[in-house]
């Protein structure tokens, strides 16, 4: 088996024309992991630029509400640029700048990764294009905005579903035909080894301070942790530390669009087999001929079709539970978070506090749960309005 | 013996890509019998990929037709089996990991053989990878053949001596279809594949008119043409088998 495998997953299922720039990019990787400078920096544009750590807050009026499991709320929306997305991008970032990189390029679902690459590479004087399906940078042309105000280049995908997948496709294209100044700033916990691995370690910083947070306002850990999961990095992050610890139960909640019992779904885990597609050996949603799906969620941000090859091997070895959560349930998360603790939630982020919203009334009141509010829903506000039938101008 | 060996046994290959059922399954068979007529030494057959991350616009837009029009694995197989009723020169597949993994690579593999494939190319099975697929490629004789890349540098002799059947040159960065120049230096990523193996090698993307093909013939063992061909395709639709004939014989000309 190849490098980069979690369980039969993950592997280097790339052209050999962006071999040895994997190849590169793994021993610089490897090099800077246990670099104390590389270490030191990171940690210092994390603490003093993206506003680390976040914060983990007790969600009292959503705990009293639901009438069971006490909700903490990890609040990642309140980093700079309004997501998780910043944790991994500043990681990746300085790693290109120290392999000599001068541009990066990246794909771009609801734009909130888009957005921390433009914000990285305005910071370290950098390049940046960010490809983006065309559907969505209508769904989130906010975003857009964004983006090119921090001085990336935006590119619309016009090919396919015109969303995500596309998006990463078209990536990767670009990268394969110029490698040299560029780094591919990937954006989820997906694609060739060793990004699964890279995004996760810099991801991992949600639970590493998630975990002592919990120990020192409750004394122990929670019995229950739960994030979205598109590619699944956010989800990935909030997991981690608490994998060696059985007891907690992991939640991944995937985007079932309109129903994991029709084809408008994008929930990989609950309706996807095994394959092999944008680098990597995991769960897909695709036909019996290996063809990729058309997955659909109102959350651009999840509208993938794939996973990532660690939550496929978390779910294969039963150590992480994966729950489809459907469009109105979401939005319906999106506007109870917003009026009970005045938390406006992105979209994504909505599919876990929906779940939250189905668990905490069935455990006691002693039993904690944390949440990952992964993202700020200023973006989402528009197509919110338009799903409830209201069309306001952003 | 492996069989592919036979189309570089007439000088110069010239081996064209055609798109399975782009615009259907019927004009594909014509297509392959005009550029057999005229001169194509083996014939790269694509089963089609929704999200075929190596190609250009142009053999995406190939892509996305024949899937429109409800090309599967198992209709190019029959397809397969129609054209070796009189089709003898070497025929290979062009296609995604996950369409050959998703058929079951086994199962692939033995309906290869059984069918009269030669060879599989899968751009996104780089060497680090593909024991997967070749040990059930070997069971039934089937050639994994390699791909290697401008960038491919000290990876060069680790691939072309576990090469098979013949390898494929990737003359450029980026995808496929047609480009004006071609600045990579092939000859000197042929010798090292000389000093390394007896396979023969071919050069493909962005080869488009004879010119073109003559020169990178001449550095190596023959060229490799789709997108130009997919284009004609496009163009002529299901009036385009004599169109392409047309394009090979010269195409072939040239780099005889």
């Amino acid at each position: 088996m190849s490098k980069g495998r979690f369980g039969v997953h993950g592997g280097q299922y790339i052209p050999e024309t962006l071999m040895n720039a994997i190849i590169e990019l793994e021993n610089a990787y490897n090099h800077y992991k246990y670099d104390p400078d590389f270490q030191r920096e990171l940690t210092e544009l994390l603490d003093n630029y993206a506003g680390r750590p976040s914060i983990l807050y007790y969600a009292e009026k959503l705990t009293r509400e639901l009438g069971g499991a006490k909700i903490y709320l990890k609040r990642e929306d309140l980093n700079h640029t309004g997501s998780h997305k910043i944790n991994n991008v500043l990681g990746q970032a300085l790693l290109a700048k120290k392999m000599g990189k001068t541009r990066l390029i990246a794909e771009t679902g609801a734009g909130q990764h888009g957005v921390a690459t433009a914000t990285a590479a305005a910071l370290l004087d950098m390049e940046c294009v960010v490809f983006m399906g065309e559907e969505d940078t209508k769904r989130q042309a906010l975003n857009v905005y964004r983006m090119k105000l921090l001085g990336a280049d935006v590119v619309p995908v016009k090919t396919g579903t015109a969303t995500l997948k596309d998006a990463v496709s078209e990536a990767m294209r670009e990268w394969t035909s110029r490698i040299s100044d560029t780094h591919y700033c990937l954006g989820s916990v997906m694609g060739p080894h060793p990004f699964p691995t890279i995004v996760r370690d810099f991801q991992a910083v949600i639970s590493l301070e998630s975990r002592s947070q919990i120990l020192e306002k409750e004394g122990r850990l929670p019995d229950a942790v739960i994030a979205c999961v598109g590619g699944g990095s956010n989800a990935i992050g909030s997991f981690y530390h608490f994998i060696p610890d059985e007891k907690v139960r992991l939640i991944g909640c995937e985007a079932a669009g309109r129903g994991i019992d029709t084809f408008e779904t994008a929930a990989t885990v609950n309706t996807g087999k095994i394959g092999i597609f944008h680098g990597m050996k995991s769960y897909f949603c695709q036909d019996e001929y290996g063809q990729i799906a058309p997955v659909y969620s109102i959350s651009a941000g999840l509208d993938y079709p794939g996973v990532g090859p660690e939550h496929a091997n978390l779910h294969d070895i039963g150590r992480a539970e994966y729950v489809p959560i459907t469009d109105d349930e979401a939005v319906n998360a999106f506007e109870y978070l917003s009026r009970t603790e005045g938390i406006i939630p992105a979209i994504e982020s909505a599919h876990a506090v929906a779940y939250a919203m189905k668990l905490a009334p069935t455990m006691d009141k002693d039993k904690i749960i944390i949440v990952t509010v992964s993202g700020r829903g200023d973006k989402d506000c528009a197509a919110i309005a338009r799903y409830r039938g209201e069309n306001i101008y952003e | 013996m492996s069989n592919i060996k036979k189309a570089f046994e007439n000088g110069k290959a010239f081996i064209p890509f055609i798109t399975c059922g782009d615009p259907d399954l019927e004009t594909t068979a014509k297509v392959v019998r005009e550029a057999v007529k005229n001169g194509a030494d083996l014939i790269e057959l694509g089963i089609p990929f929704s999200d075929p991350t190596a190609e250009g616009p142009v053999i995406q837009g190939a892509n996305i037709r024949a899937l429109a029009g409800g090309v599967t694995t198992d209709k190019v197989f029959d397809l397969v089996v129609e054209l070796r009723k009189d089709i003898k020169i070497p025929m290979v597949f062009m296609t995604y990991a996950n369409v050959v993994f998703s058929y079951g690579a086994e199962r692939f593999m033995k309906k290869c053989a059984e069918t009269g494939v030669d060879g599989i190319i899968l751009p996104d099975l780089p060497f680090e990878e593909k024991e997967e697929f070749a040990e059930c490629a070997r069971q039934y004789g089937i050639d994994m053949i390699s791909l290697i890349a401008p960038t491919s540098e000290n990876r060069i002799a680790m691939i072309a001596k576990e090469a098979e059947g013949f390898i494929y040159v990737v003359s450029s960065l980026g995808v496929t279809g047609t480009r004006t120049e071609i600045t990579t230096n092939i000859g000197d990523i042929v010798s090292v594949i000389r000093e390394n193996t007896d396979v023969p090698c071919a050069v493909g993307f962005g080869i488009s008119n004879p010119e073109q093909a003559k020169k990178m013939a001449g550095l190596s063992d023959g060229a490799i043409v789709g997108s130009a061909i997919i284009k004609i395709i496009e163009k002529y639709g299901k009036d385009s088998p004599k169109y392409v004939g047309e394009y090979i014989k010269s195409m072939k000309d040239a780099i005889r």
